[in-house]
């Protein structure tokens, strides 16, 4: 099972495919999402989003706020601004 | 060169360098009709998964926001207008000027203030012109807009919003937006639409379909709404003013291209006209030698 991802900023889509984990930083800290995981949403603190593709390779992105959603292993992850 | 074929010979020659203005301007606004669409479809996933997150927390948590609740008793409304910053683009501007009236006058009609926000130099002047009140102005970007003028506009949006409008002069109940949506290179329609409150339900795009899960929010449902509330209002003033740029292309090329047109019929019956003319001339002239040679002949035929 993976996990289906999606990086959107205001203008672009700016990563979208398929990971094994991902984490990220919220209000209440460090989460990490694997597949399986229940339904949540919660709001981004400036911080590193990094997605963990199935291939094992790692990218990290700085977002400045935004939002995750994760639902039925798929994770949407919406931010203003991103930076690799 | 008689008078008259020299007028026509005028006209022509400035009829073909407009012609070429207008020709230049129909394909740099062709070409940037293209450029436009592709934002509008670049910012499409962002906005969907923004209603979908506005439409799951709206749902399933029950808070009461400001944001989502209708005031019992409003009085005042803001209007955004979206045009144009320049003209040569038919009726589009004043198609959405127009909408805003209709707007203005049905929110009237329900007892309610209006004030207006105003995007664009032609509807900034059709306000001024009438000295009308104008809450907040942005103009230079209407034909290519970024995110951060989007930023800017929500932003007073909604301070104006939050401010209580019973009491402050510059709060306001609801937000309207006016902008023209680009449905196809050759249809597009001024419409007018309430922000806010939201209307969840209604999106302009197709939401993914399938039930909503039951969210777990994090950090509440209340901070996620307070947090995702804004963004999403920036979301769909950036959508309306990408729509909104994209279909003063096209009405800016559509205008142009019938002025090319114009221009073309105008040339030809120039021409026509033109032709008729010297052709009059080399007749009369003719007509005077022959009559000269005539009466020459008839008075040397005399006088021998």
């Amino acid at each position: 099972m993976t996990l289906n991802v999606e990086l959107v900023s205001p203008t672009q889509r700016v990563w979208s495919g398929v990971a094994t984990s991902i984490s990220a930083r919220t209000t209440d800290g460090d989460l990490g999402v694997l597949t399986g995981h229940t339904p949540l949403f919660g709001v981004l603190v400036d911080g590193v989003v990094s997605i963990t593709a199935v291939d094992g390779s790692t990218t990290d992105f700085n977002v400045s706020g935004g939002f995750l959603s994760v639902s039925n292993n798929s994770v949407s992850i919406l931010t203003e601004t991103v930076s690799s | 060169m008689g008078a008259q074929l020299r007028i026509y010979r005028r006209r022509m020659r400035s009829v073909k360098a407009t012609k070429k203005i207008t020709k230049a301007m129909e394909l740099i606004s062709a070409s940037r009709i293209v450029k436009a669409q592709q934002r509008v479809t670049a910012s499409t996933p962002y906005a969907n998964e923004l209603t979908r997150a506005v439409s799951a927390v709206a749902t399933y948590s029950s808070t009461n926001h400001p944001l989502t609740t209708p005031s019992p008793n409003p009085i005042r409304a803001a209007i955004l207008i979206i045009s144009a910053d320049r003209g040569m683009a038919g009726a589009y501007s004043n198609n959405a000027i127009k909408e805003g009236e209709q707007l203005a006058t049905l929110l009237r009609g329900r007892g309610l203030q209006t004030t207006s926000y105003l995007v664009g130099r032609k509807a900034v002047n059709y306000y001024r012109f009438r000295n009308r009140a104008i809450a907040g102005s942005w103009t230079g970007f209407s034909d290519n807009p970024t995110y951060e003028n989007a930023k800017e506009v929500a932003d007073a949006l909604m301070v104006a919003f939050l401010a209580d409008a019973q009491t402050e002069i510059g709060g306001v109940d609801e937000i309207h937006i006016v902008f023209t949506e680009f449905e196809s290179m050759m249809v597009q329609n001024a419409q007018a639409k309430r922000m806010l409150p939201l209307e969840v339900v209604e999106s302009d795009a197709p939401v993914p379909t399938g039930l909503l899960p039951m969210y777990e929010f994090e950090p509440s449902g209340e901070k996620v709404l307070n947090a995702l509330l804004p963004r999403y209002i920036e979301a769909r003033v950036f959508n309306a003013m990408l729509q909104s740029a994209a279909s003063e292309h096209a009405a800016r090329r559509r205008a142009m291209k019938s002025a090319t047109d114009n221009a073309d019929e105008l040339i030809k019956s120039l021409t026509r006209l033109a032709n008729a003319a010297r052709q009059a001339e080399i007749t009369q002239e003719i007509s005077e030698i022959v009559g000269g040679a005539d009466a020459l002949a008839s008075a040397s035929a005399g006088s021998e």
